[in-house]
């Protein structure tokens, strides 16, 4: 789990949806930044086994960060920008047909 | 640990150690041969590597009747063979025989498709070889996820697939624990007949063996002549895509599109005649995935994990080669670009065969003497 | 600087095409574009820096005295990039690199989810380094990342560990990063250093250079801080990490004594080695560095690769550090330009001169690091059996092990052939260096000879849409189309 540090500079905050909850961060966030600010640690369950996983590199490398934006599966949430608005679930498993609910 | 100089005895020396080789080893240990498989290292051309999985009958034999007998009598005994595995390893080899379709995107691919169909089963008389030419409609009430451009497709109930590096590595493991001696980075050099038996050379050192199976893929080429066999196959390369696994939906093969039990999709397939040249080219790349997405408009949105290309190991007619030699008693040659469907004959039938002295009459047709045949004047 | 925001706005040609927006590619098409060449600099963070100088010109972070004085150089760099024609295309991956039939390179882009294939004469190769692996039981829960994560989560988004944060590892990455944590308010409850004791016997004879370095001082002093202010514990030879569902706890040993650290959050860190797979997809040589540890692309002294055309600048090539990586970039991009034919060889050894002196004395000390920092063997390959080492197809040491044991399997190749290992996403990134040790030990031969994972584009993930969008050529449709 993460929190900013106290002396970061302000932004706007931007609201976002993760498995249904409302939750804000910070503009200029990426999704899996967003979500491990908000205290949200594990974003996906593995194809193989189910076991619970998150972000663990942060640069694009590791895939663990895998979640579902606004429908769309297996997307790295460490390198999309949040959107305000934005639908972010945990990617249960296999790749979903998009838009169905995971 | 480091590996020395090799030098030994074996019964039967395989030479390859792929699919091919892998199946012949097994066979020829279950009926209780001393076999020791000689095989290259990580990097080499490997056809097994590069194979689409499938347990194919539907298309084969056009040209050559036997094939289409040989490849359904491997289908059905890939059964056994899954059971064979399982009982040895513990590993589910993932085998299913659903029926496979050949999707057709025009109407003149149909027909062609058609045409072929035909001609295949009229060249002789082949009974319960079913299958049929379905339209959209039909199609779709089998395959629900097919997209508009479909226009038919041809199914055979005959047609399965597996998971292949599963039965690679069930090939392998089976053969270890039936005290099967495999070899890796032992490519072999030469082979001469010493006092009834052979000897084979290599950097690695030698050994000595009664009888060769040669399972070399496209090392056949070289190896065959030299136990007095002829193997003139040549590299035939493809490409495959494979994307990252999904919700299951796709439990019947087709001939360029599977789904693997794990849930990844592969596609298929090209054939390029560019030697031994293995590099992934792009634009074959995309002229599959197009086909790929509106044969099943779903697969769009999946992200490609990774491609690969591999040498087919092609005959000149495209059929299998066994071959016993006459000048090299105990030499025999094994190879085809269907390993992965011939398994089970490889280890039930043709394994047995040469350990009870040499190849059968019924497999006559797929001798190399076919490629000798004088041309009229 | 050229804005790319959308993939139509790429053009069809470039004379150089940079992939990688870290300190090397922003000097190397700083210098290109100053020399007059027409250049995309592709990257595929939302902004430059790469992770070294990670969210440069956004991140919120003060006082500047947390990230240190380092990192606030790489402002200079973008800087020199803005004034110039060079085009810039965040959120842009590169995932294939080819030669074409005209002598140049044919590269696969893709940006906004469409993908696009361009033309460009040379290419330099910036993709920088990533973490090495560290695989311990448990790193695959949530909560354990690496130290480069929690640097970018600062970087980036101002983000600190809450609760009890443990810090593992080897490396001067791990002292700056303590520090800078520790600055920013983290509350860090151990730093467990696995720094193996009989290095500094191996390091030793790299001591004098190390001295001379510009290292020294600033190690002494990161050193020092963290040190001083940090609950240190040395000599570890053995983690795992603890928890169901998240990290819980860590589980140390060290001097034979083993305990048990409650956390909340674990980093791990054993330095950095270059990010391999865009060069080995487009057919680059590679070698196994025996210094530093790790598969790397070959490259001369103007870090040309193996294949004409294709410069691969910075860590990619070799872990030398963000200064050095900006000098290697500028070079390149000479050694490019004299390709292209806008410098003579003279001219382009004239403006090298000054930058690559600079760049000699930048590397001196390294070798001391990476001798004294080299992980020790049951780091590079788990013992223990039910450590994962594929993380994507969670395939563990104890089935590799086995399988080239028992089943004579001697490469990296068939053995992803045979267990999955290298077959998920991340293209084993994550596993390939672990798979590859762990051949070595069982074998008893080196890396080297074991060899690495062989790669094909795509590099990145791109859908079969996109894929299908691109345009066909009429021997391909006859390929496939049969």
């Amino acid at each position: 789990m993460f929190r900013p540090m106290h002396e970061a500079k302000p932004a706007e905050a931007l609201g976002f949806t993760f498995d249904g909850r409302a939750l804000t961060a910070r503009a200029g966030d990426t999704v899996a930044a967003a979500l491990l600010a908000n205290g949200i640690q594990a974003c996906r369950q593995t194809p193989v086994s189910g076991a619970d996983r998150g972000p663990y590199c942060m640069m694009g490398v590791c895939f663990d960060c895998l979640v579902v934006i606004d429908g769309v599966g297996n997307r790295q949430g460490c390198l999309v920008p949040l959107r305000e608005g934005m639908r972010i679930e945990t990617q249960a498993g296999r790749r979903h047909p998009d838009g169905a609910q995971s | 640990m480091t590996i020395s100089a090799l030098s030994s005895e074996a019964d039967i020396v395989v030479v390859g150690g792929g699919v091919v080789g892998g199946a012949m080893a097994l066979g020829l240990a279950r009926g209780g041969a001393r076999v020791t498989v000689l095989d290259e290292g990580d990097v080499a051309f490997r056809a097994s590597r590069g194979n689409f999985a499938l347990v194919w009958v539907q298309s084969k034999g056009l040209g050559m009747p036997d094939y289409a007998m040989w490849s359904r009598r491997s289908a059905e005994q890939w059964h056994e063979l899954a059971a064979v595995l399982h009982e040895d390893t513990g590993i589910d080899v993932a085998h299913s025989q659903p029926g496979g379709f050949m999707l057709c995107l025009s109407e003149a691919e149909l027909e062609q498709r058609r045409q072929t169909m035909q001609r295949l089963h009229n060249q002789m008389s082949l009974s319960d070889f079913p299958y049929e030419i379905l339209d959209h409609d039909e199609t779709k009430r089998r395959l629900p996820d097919i997209g508009k451009d479909v226009v038919g497709s041809v199914y055979s109930p005959l047609d399965g697939h597996v998971n292949s590096l599963k039965l690679f590595r069930a090939l392998r493991d089976a053969s270890a624990r039936r005290g099967v001696d495999y070899r890796p980075n032992c490519t072999v050099d030469s082979i001469t007949s010493d006092a009834g038996g052979f000897r084979l050379k290599g950097a690695f050192g030698e050994i000595a063996a009664g009888k060769v199976v040669l399972a070399a893929g496209l090392g056949n080429a070289r190896l065959a002549p030299m136990v007095g066999l002829d193997a003139s196959v040549k590299p035939s390369k493809g490409q495959i895509i494979v994307t990252e696994k999904t919700d299951a939906f796709l439990h019947n093969p087709m001939v360029t599109i599977r789904q693997t039990d794990e849930g990844g999709i592969m596609i298929g397939d090209s054939q390029e005649d560019r030697g031994f040249d293995t590099v992934v080219g792009q634009p074959i790349l995309s002229v599959m995935a197009e086909r790929a997405v509106r044969m099943f408009p779903r697969l769009a949105g999946l992200n490609v994990v990774r491609s690969w290309s591999a040498l087919r190991v092609m005959s000149p007619d495209g059929f299998p080669i066994y071959d016993q030699s006459l000048s090299h008693p105990g030499a025999f040659v094994v190879t085809c670009h269907s390993g992965v469907t011939l398994a089970a004959n490889h280890v039930l039938t043709l394994a047995p065969a040469i350990l009870s002295g040499g190849l059968p009459d019924t497999l006559d047709a797929f001798s190399a003497r076919r490629f000798h045949v004088p041309a009229h004047a | 600087m050229i804005p790319i925001e959308t993939i139509g706005q790429v053009a069809e040609h470039y004379d150089i095409a940079v992939v990688g927006a870290g300190p090397a590619g922003l000097a190397a098409a700083a210098r290109a574009a100053e020399l007059g060449l027409s250049v995309l600099l592709a990257d595929e963070n939302p902004a430059p820096g790469g992770q070294i100088y990670r969210a440069i010109t956004t991140t919120p972070v003060t006082p500047r005295a947390v990230l240190g004085e380092d990192y606030w150089k790489g402002g200079a760099l973008v800087d020199r990039l803005r004034p110039t024609n060079a085009a810039y295309a965040p959120g842009c991956t590169v995932w294939s690199v080819a030669p074409d039939e005209a002598g140049g390179f044919e590269l696969g882009l893709s940006l906004g989810g469409q993908a696009r294939l361009i033309a460009a004469g040379q290419v330099i190769l910036a993709t920088g380094a990533q973490e090495r692996p560290f695989p311990i039981p448990g790193w695959t829960l949530p909560g354990v990342m690496t130290a480069g994560a929690a640097q970018i989560a600062l970087k980036a988004s101002g983000l600190v560990p809450s609760g009890r944060t443990v810090i593992a590892g080897c490396g001067p990455l791990l002292y700056l990063l303590a520090g800078q944590l520790a600055a920013a308010g983290a509350n860090i409850v151990a730093v467990l250093d696995t720094t193996p004791r009989r290095n500094w016997l191996a390091a030793i004879a790299a001591f004098p250079d190390f001295l001379r370095s510009p290292y020294l001082a600033k190690g002494l002093k990161l050193m020092a801080a963290a040190r001083g202010k940090l609950p240190f514990k040395t000599g570890v030879t053995a983690l795992a990490a603890q928890g169901a569902g998240k990290v819980t706890g860590v589980t140390v040993t060290r001097g034979g004594a083993t305990e048990t650290i409650p956390c909340d959050a674990l980093l791990l860190h054993q330095g950095v080695i270059p990010g391999i797979n865009l060069a080995n997809a487009a057919g680059c040589a590679q070698h196994f560095d025996t210094v530093q540890h790790c598969w790397t692309p070959t490259v001369d002294e103007w870090f040309a690769s193996s294949i004409p055309g294709i410069a691969i600048a910075g860590d990619g090539a070799g872990i030398g550090g963000a200064e050095s990586a900006a000098l290697r970039g500028e070079i390149a991009a000479l050694d490019a330009a004299r390709r292209l034919g806008r410098l003579s060889e003279a001219e382009r050894n004239e403006k090298a001169a000054p930058t690559q002196a600079e760049l000699a004395r930048s590397l001196r000390g390294r070798r001391f690091l990476d001798l004294l920092y080299r992980p020790a063997p049951q780091f590079l390959a788990p013992p223990a059996d039910e450590t994962i080492v594929c993380r994507c197809e969670e395939v563990t040491a104890g089935q590799i092990r086995d399988t080239a044991r028992r089943l004579g399997v001697t490469g990296p190749n068939q053995m992803k052939a045979f267990l999955r290992c290298g077959m998920g996403p991340c293209q084993g990134r994550l596993c390939g260096p672990t798979v590859v040790e762990l051949i070595a030990q069982e074998r008893g031969v080196s890396a080297e000879e074991t060899g690495y994972y062989r790669l094909r584009p795509p590099v990145k993930p791109v859908t079969l849409a996109e894929l299908a969008a691109l345009p066909p050529t009429d021997a391909a449709v006859k390929a496939v189309v049969r």
